[in-house]
């Protein structure tokens, strides 16, 4: 859907390309699809590589910073995002459902500095030693996104919040993009977030296989026999696998702790006690 | 130097039938094909008993049983399941010496070690699980969480008893109905814990234990009407049961593989550290699947910290697992010896130096002498496999940053060993290290309380504490 030419003007059309590392890159097989008019970059496998190896690169640096840093560059995302809602709006998206989308980012950005105290703490065990367990982030996330633009913020932001980083899979295209500009205006370093668009039973089953990819969350695989391919696939790896929930997720509703208990691993730190 | 005189516990508590059926719906019966196979003690290859092999029917049935005891099981007030929970960690703890002897005539494990460590931690997790049954709501999984349904479990031989209280304890406390299958080579312990269950008169079906190899958990992981697949074992194994449950509606938990790194730094204790590496890699004969198999050293202590471990390691005493004055008992199978041989062998031509203490080992029996080899590199077989035996590789580095690079440098994360004086270089390299236990300044200690389990290929899903009710909650 296209924003109204001015009369007796014409318009500069916008040219959807890909969010890798913080870059947006053309698809580097220079393919693209046509979507609603605009050329579109079709990612290839290579596209999907390069995302995980950025995601990889960024992923120790997002986790070693602190939570409250974290928890910043969430709301950050939620402030560009409510400064450009002209533009989602122009690309059809509800009000109502862009109000949520936004919503969703100041709520999980307050779960950064909170999350460790629900899920983690001191283990009461029965001997002279100091026990605690915390979660921490899984690692690099594959996620195939669904269509709307409160699903895709509903399945990147539980993963990043914790620490990992993401390699997105993304429906629709030209509002993930215009959520990949959000992000590359914010304060979120390049390389956490990655999106690629184009067709997803293409790159994804690269992704499920992919060595340095530690979880796979196919909460946006529409077909379940390649839903359970990607997940054999997966087992390859013994990534941790998020499974398309029949029916679909109702993103409205309160989304609890399970999108981000599902991308954590908890570590427990042993120590004696004594004098 | 004195010598130790022979300290033998009787066999005497523990009385093994000559045959054992599977415990199906309260009661014991035969398979329906009528396949037997035979458990043997590992320290003499005596035949202890013939136990049946559970077929596809036999596990059809055992899943139907459990399958009538969910409705009424979950049905219950948390607290009468508790109530069940608690008789059954009381008659544990009442038949503890019993039990400790027949785990290791049947896996071959130092009796020090079932009577100190496998049985009292037995105990303690039915104890601790038996107080969730009634706080579930508290536990911080949503205000009313539920039952998943049939769990179809599947255990090692390392620890037979106490992997069966790690799946058993938290699944009934969350009003699951199991069933377990133990491994081929110690089935015995599960099937006297399934007459614990009739003492306890927990209810026929909640519990039931299908004895068979590895097709029989295939049975059962496969089977249509199981909800949750908890299993622990290889990582080979578990790649094999992630595919298998692919496409289903199945949950699943895997405590798989490891080749944790024991990293020492200049600083530490060095007494104390040879203690926790004899420990991380010598108990339960090496048969840990968070064993400390990779001693990571720093350079400037290897050569006094080697001097100090081989002391050590030359007191060891390895024999008659039955003997209190045991430290290393037998190998569980032929089959595993085989595999530990050979995986030394391979240390020794790639290049590793070996080195053993002088020990007689029986003539009858497998058996393992302890075993280091120094001046391993990250490319050396040894350092990158799971040896699952008393077998230590030993690699060094110079600065806290190589430590963690190496430490991670493999596939799996279980867990890990930190030794050092300074409290902040224990938590930077915690913070830094893939896996999920960590030790500092000590190594294999366990508690129900605490959480356990892998990142990476060492799987996924915690056991024990809070952590360990959520693979059982819907």
């Amino acid at each position: 859907m296209k924003a109204p030419a001015e009369p007796g003007r014409l318009s500069v059309r916008k040219t959807y390309k890909l969010y890798i590392g913080g870059a947006f890159p053309r698809s580097e097989s220079g393919r693209t699809y046509l979507v609603d008019g605009d050329n579109v970059a079709l990612a290839s496998r290579k596209d999907a590589r390069d995302a995980v190896l950025a995601a990889r690169s960024a992923q120790p640096k997002w986790a070693g910073a602190t939570a409250y840093n974290r928890g910043q560059v969430l709301y950050r995302i939620a402030e560009m995002m409510e400064a450009r809602r002209a533009e989602f709006t122009a690309l059809g998206v509800r009000s109502s459902e862009l109000s949520a989308a936004v919503d969703r980012w100041v709520w999980y950005a307050g779960w950064s500095d909170k999350i460790a105290q629900v899920a983690g703490g001191a283990n009461p065990v029965a001997g002279p030693f100091f026990n605690i367990s915390a979660p921490e982030p899984t690692g690099v996330v594959a996620v195939v996104a669904p269509p709307s633009l409160l699903g895709l913020v509903s399945v990147i932001a539980p993963a990043i919040v914790t620490g990992n980083t993401v390699v997105v899979l993304a429906a629709g295209p030209q509002v993930a993009i215009t959520l990949a500009e959000v992000l590359a205006t914010s304060d979120v370093p390049g390389g956490v977030v990655n999106l690629l668009t184009g067709r997803y039973a293409e790159t994804a089953p690269w992704l499920a296989s992919h060595d340095d990819v530690n979880a796979i969350d196919l909460t946006g695989v529409d077909h379940p026999d390649v839903a359970i391919e990607l997940e054999r696939a997966a087992a390859g790896t013994l990534k941790r696998v998020i499974r398309p929930v029949t029916g679909g997720v109702d993103f409205t509703a309160d989304p609890g702790l399970r999108p981000m208990t599902a991308l954590l691993e908890t570590k427990t730190v042993w120590h004696p006690k004594g004098y | 130097m004195f010598e130790y005189a022979p300290a033998p516990e009787s066999r005497s508590v523990v009385d093994i039938a000559g045959s054992y059926g599977l415990f199906i719906d309260g009661a014991f019966d035969g398979g329906k094909d009528g396949n037997v196979f035979k458990t043997v003690n590992p320290a003499t290859e005596e035949v202890l008993a013939e136990v049946a092999a559970a077929g596809p029917e036999d596990v059809d049935r055992a899943v139907a049983a459990a399958r009538r005891a969910f409705g009424p099981w979950s049905a219950l007030p948390g607290a009468e399941r508790a109530k069940y929970l608690f008789r059954i960690a009381r008659i544990i703890q009442e038949r503890s010496r019993e039990l400790a002897v027949l785990e290791s005539l049947d896996n071959g494990k130092p009796i020090k070690e079932s009577r100190d460590v496998d049985l009292p931690l037995v105990a303690a997790h039915f104890f601790y699980y038996a107080g969730w049954a009634d706080k579930l709501a508290y536990a911080g999984f949503g205000p009313d969480p539920r039952p998943i349904g049939v769990a179809g479990q599947v255990i090692p031989w390392n620890f037979p008893l106490l992997m069966l209280a790690w799946k058993i304890a938290p699944a009934l406390a969350t009003g699951n109905t199991v069933v377990l299958k133990p491994a081929e080579t110690t089935p015995l312990s599960a099937l006297f814990f399934a007459d614990v269950c009739r003492q306890a008169e927990l209810p026929p079906g909640v519990v039931n234990i299908v004895t068979g190899a590895g097709d029989t958990g295939a049975y059962l992981v496969q089977h249509p009407d199981v909800n949750k697949v908890a299993f622990t074992g290889s990582t080979e194994v578990g790649r094999e049961i992630a595919r298998a449950v692919s496409g289903t509606a199945k949950r699943l938990t895997l405590e798989l593989g490891g080749k944790a790194a024991n990293i020492v730094f200049d600083d530490a204790p060095i007494d104390q550290a040879v203690e926790g590496i004899v420990n991380g890699i010598f108990f339960n004969q090496g048969h840990v699947c968070c064993a400390g198999s990779r001693l990571l050293v720093q350079e400037s202590v290897a050569d006094e910290l080697l001097v100090s471990l081989k002391r050590r390691m030359a007191t060891l005493r390895v024999g008659d697992p039955l003997d209190k004055n045991t430290d290393i008992g037998a190998i569980n199978s032929a089959a595993q010896l085989t595999r530990i041989t050979e995986l030394s062998e391979i240390g020794a031509s790639e290049g590793a130096e070996r080195w053993s203490p002088e020990c007689t080992l029986p003539d009858r029996g497998f058996w393992f002498a302890p075993t280091i080899f120094t001046g391993v590199t990250q490319a050396h077989r040894i350092a990158r496999e799971e040896i699952f035996g008393p077998v230590l590789s030993v690699l060094t580095f110079r600065t806290p940053e190589e430590a963690v690079a190496k430490a991670n440098n493999t596939p799996y994360g279980l867990s890990a060993g930190i030794w050092t004086e300074k409290g902040s270089r224990i938590l930077a390299v915690a913070d830094k290290l893939r896996a999920g236990v960590v030790w500092a300044n000590t190594f294999n200690k366990f508690d129900p309380a605490s959480p356990f389990g892998g990142y990476k290929e060492s799987g996924y899903g915690r056991e024990g504490g809070r952590h360990g009710l959520e693979a059982y909650l819907a």
